[in-house]
């Protein structure tokens, strides 16, 4: 382990800002004394730095470059409140097995960015500062965003409850499909496939990452066919349905157009992908608070900078981001399913979506007190490679409140869709009656799924099929990841 | 058919020694039981008719199933009972938990009409055929 220095800022200001280039750390951006105020943005990075870098340097050099700093020195520094501004650097400490990488803490005041503005806090944060050639790597692990900060943003357009009220659903987890194949059916053929799964007992069928609008089907098409499966399968279940419609477009205006008509057609939900960015994020937010919608977000992309340790952007970032920016949705992990990651990470990004305060937990990967001052809560989507067979690991793992999405576990079932469909909610309904019952359902569970097949020939059916799937669960981080062709397409 | 809603409605009818179990849960949690019925099953009828007042000082489901018995002593066969559970916690502050107890022996379910609109647009309209007749004749 390194000696970590703690040399103070040079006081002296003629020094300070005499032309040349100087260490960022004796700049001000390395802090050791440096108490963060309430109301700071706190971030942590995870910094590798070149071979021969002293990690105090380049850590400082990260609060430099992430905030007001350039190569060189500038006069034009003087004119400015400059010791306020600049990011403050106050804690190294070495990663715990990962020789050569470090912990840097980061504090920014929050006079450095612009309310509400995902797209101007992203910019500093993550700007400049991960291209810069002194660092082998960087990543930013996690932020502290403070009440005064958080306050500045709508927050999620319906939120976990509302969303709960909309539906007259309460108590289970909510029930989904990504309609499959996930490219090349017409609009008749594709609401076909909602119309069965619906009806069979899911709650909402979806529409993946890249249905927008192809050759092979039009966007309008699509959901005038999806609205007319929505409103069959309601009246033949006298239950609330929904179908998340992708509006996600290439320009803003052709995205508005389509949540436009599926407001028209009815609709519940509407759904975008992360890629279209985050200010085409927070004004889709915006819409949806206008229209009563709620707003679900496929985390399309995200695998390209949150799945490596030591470079990019951690996914629990993104999800405080977003509900900053105002989903209601966001895919989150299924920790059975794929695996990516451990259970005790992505439970951290699940308290994120769902919790008022969520506590420091290192175990799970949150390294800060997170409150949210009431901000409404975004519901997680766990989709991908799941199926009715570990219903009883679903529930104890990731709670109630959470969207669990069987596209391959409803559409590949061997008697059809609506017996997929039937078999997911027969044996969540089973596991649930369980739980509250205070049976032990991660031991029981598959004696208790057993029983409820008894009187459900399509569970039985399921569990029979799916029985000895195993996952592998190094091969993909592809949020729909489907297990084995012969469950699915 | 079988109208869907609730937590439950995809198992055998509940026994009453399961919705004791269920309303027990629901009183550990800290939450106040509330029974409702209603003989307007349409999914959008948010406000069924309150059999009381939400029970938010009994302790034992024992005095829920009192209840749910008066309640269906008055109702029941003719009209659908749930149970709902209210949670007051902070950030919650609304149902944690409902589920159907009892329905009507036969349930005719929903009639869908389109009516045809501009851009091949359909207007949809979901009615319950028991809803034609007037309220408490309907099943």
């Amino acid at each position: 382990m390194s000696v970590i220095e703690t040399t103070k800022p040079t006081e002296n200001k003629r020094d300070r800002y005499s032309a040349g280039v100087m260490e960022y750390r004796k700049m001000g951006y390395w802090q050791p004394d440096y108490e963060p105020k309430d109301t700071d943005v706190i971030a942590l990075f995870r910094v590798t730095p070149q071979d021969g870098v002293d990690p105090i340097e380049a850590s400082a050099a990260v609060a430099g470059e992430s905030s007001t700093a350039t190569w060189t020195v500038v006069w034009t520094d003087r004119l400015t409140a400059c010791d306020k501004y600049r990011a403050k650097c106050y804690r190294v400490d070495p990663v715990p097995n990962s020789p050569g990488s470090w912990f840097a803490y980061i504090a920014y005041d929050l006079d450095l960015f612009e309310n509400g503005s995902i797209a101007n806090l992203s910019a500093s944060i993550i700007g400049n500062v991960f291209g810069f050639k002194p660092l082998k790597a960087l990543r930013l692990e996690d932020m502290r965003l403070p009440v005064a900060y958080v306050k500045t943003f709508d927050g999620p357009a319906t939120g976990i409850v509302v969303e709960r009220e909309r539906l007259d659903k309460f108590g289970r987890p909510l029930l989904g499909a990504t309609v499959k194949p996930k490219l090349g059916l017409s609009g008749r053929n594709y609401g076909r496939v909602v119309y069965e799964a619906l009806k069979g007992g899911l709650d909402f069928t979806k529409d993946d990452e890249n249905i927008n609008s192809q050759q092979f089907m039009h966007w309008r098409d699509r959901f005038l066919y999806c609205m007319e499966a929505v409103n069959k399968a309601q009246a033949a279940t006298g239950e609330v349905k929904g179908t998340y419609l992708n509006v996600t477009a290439g320009t803003m205006e052709d995205m508005y157009e389509r949540a436009e008509f599926a407001k028209q057609l009815g609709s519940n939900i509407v759904m975008i992908d992360l890629v279209i960015g985050y200010t085409a994020i927070q004004s889709m937010s915006k819409w949806a608070r206008r229209n009563d919608m709620v707003l679900h977000l496929h985390r399309a992309g995200h695998g390209t900078y949150t799945r490596q340790k030591t470079h990019g952007v951690s996914f629990r970032v993104i999800a405080k981001w977003m509900r900053l920016a105002g989903v209601d949705h966001i895919h989150a992990g299924t920790v059975v399913g794929k695996l990516e990651g451990d259970p005790n990470t992505t439970r951290g990004y699940y308290d994120i979506c769902r919790e008022d305060f969520v506590p420091q937990n290192l175990q799970h990967g949150v390294f800060f007190d997170q409150p949210w001052a009431s901000t409404r809560k975004v519901m997680p989507v766990a989709s991908g490679g799941i199926h009715a067979g570990q219903m009883h690991q679903l529930v104890d793992l990731l709670g109630e409140d959470v969207v669990l999405q069987f596209g391959g576990g409803t559409i590949g079932h061997p008697m059809g869709i609506q017996a997929g469909a039937t078999a997911n909610r027969v044996a969540l309904e089973a596991i649930i009656l369980a739980r509250n019952e205070g049976r032990d359902i991660v031991n029981e569970g598959p004696d208790i799924l057993d029983a409820a097949a008894r009187h459900c020939m399509p569970l039985k059916q399921a569990l029979e099929t799916w029985k000895d799937v195993t996952f592998n669960y190094a091969s993909t981080d592809t949020p729909d990841f489907v297990p084995q062709a012969t469950a699915a397409e | 058919m079988r109208i869907t809603q609730g937590a439950f409605s995809f198992l055998p009818d509940l026994t009453d020694e399961q919705i004791a179990g269920q309303v027990q849960y629901c009183i550990d949690n800290g939450w106040a039981v509330n029974i409702e019925f209603t003989d307007d099953p349409h999914p959008r009828n948010t406000y069924w008719e309150m059999w009381g007042l939400p029970m938010f000082d009994v302790k034992d489901a024992a005095g829920v199933m009192f209840e749910l018995n008066e309640c269906r002593k008055a109702h029941a066969g003719r009209h659908y009972i749930r149970v709902s559970a209210f949670d007051a916690t902070h950030t919650w502050e609304s149902v944690r938990l409902s589920f159907i107890v009892d329905r009507p022996e036969n349930e005719p379910g929903f009639a869908l009409e389109r009516q045809e609109i501009d851009g091949r647009r359909i207007h949809y309209r979901t009615t319950a055929y028991a809803t034609v007749k007037p309220e408490g004749a309907r099943y």
